[in-house]
């Protein structure tokens, strides 16, 4: 159980990182943040104690295939590690534009200058 | 294998601290470099749940990260950021980590949701004792990626396709002119 509050813990330091800071880069930290906990969560999720890693190896006895932890949900972060990779790249794609148009990455100043 | 759960409760540790490090930290590219090591942390906690598939991925995608987060950072003249303290936003996310706590307590507390170290494992049955004689992949979670749910991996490799597309739109230097625009320069 107290894994999963540690995860939760982890969340929400990066909400905390994304509501309450004002540089962009640091949103974006917060936000990296937030995926990393939810993968970990998903994964701590799908283990099972004493649990292998679900390959199976020539000659494994089927009592093994007992062992496995769960396939499906590292299956599934797999997905979302790399789509995690793809919009942290759109994010600083964004972010460098920003930088150019404005001279800064203060979103209070960024959000003055508009127009 | 052993009880892994003094090395997971390490670990969660380490990310934690490397986290408030990274929030906390005055110099931006500090704060990305605390990032990374809590990504490789990440990456040694898959390895102690049994997923060395995610485990080599959050590596690769985490050189990745930390040099495109280092591209984003390097290119400033000043990378210290002032300290900004929103009243307002401690207490959001405070009021959010309250929220987040109590419904954590009443979903783990209450029956029905598999305690740590048993997963429910419904749909994965199949899948595991299935995987080899239908897909002939010794691996599952690749015979679970590439054939059970590959309509999955299609729209995750659109997800790819068009972001990297628009960072790429976005970064590029000189914009494609209008046809009259041209002409009438």
């Amino acid at each position: 159980m107290t894994v999963y509050f540690m995860c939760i813990v982890l969340l929400t330091m990066g909400l905390y990182c994304l509501v309450a800071k004002k540089n962009i880069v640091k949103k974006i930290l917060g936000i990296v943040i937030m995926d990393y906990a939810v993968n970990l969560y998903l994964i701590i999720i799908g283990y099972k104690t004493g649990g292998v890693a679900p390959i199976i190896e020539p000659n494994m006895p089927a009592a093994t295939l007992e062992r496995f932890v769960d396939p499906l949900t590292q299956a599934l972060v797999l997905t979302s590690i790399v789509i995690g990779l793809g919009v942290l790249s759109l994010m600083v794609a964004m972010c460098i534009r920003l930088y150019e148009k404005h001279g800064t990455f203060d979103m209070s100043v960024i959000s003055k200058l508009r127009g | 294998m052993e009880n892994i759960t003094p090395q997971l409760y390490a670990l969660l540790v380490f990310m934690i601290v490397g986290s408030i490090v990274a929030i906390e930290t005055r110099n931006l590219l500090s704060a990305v470099i605390s990032v990374a090591a809590v990504g490789f942390a990440l990456s040694v906690a898959f390895l102690f749940l049994g997923a060395p598939d995610i485990a080599i991925t959050q590596l690769v995608v985490e050189v990745l990260v930390l040099i495109i987060l280092i591209r984003g950072t390097i290119l400033l003249d000043n990378t210290a950021v002032e300290s900004h303290r929103d009243t307002l936003a401690v207490v959001t996310s405070l009021i959010f980590f309250g929220l987040l706590l109590g419904f954590g307590a009443m979903i783990f507390g209450g029956r029905g949701f598999p305690e740590f170290g048993e997963p429910l494992m419904r749909v994965s049955r199949v899948y595991v004792h299935t995987g080899l004689p239908a897909t002939y992949c010794a691996n599952i979670v690749s015979s679970v990626i590439l054939d059970f749910r590959a309509y999955d991996t299609m729209g995750e490799a659109t997800v790819l396709f068009t972001s990297i597309l628009g960072a790429l739109a976005l970064l590029r230097k000189d914009g494609k002119r209008k046809e009259e625009e041209v002409v009438a320069a």
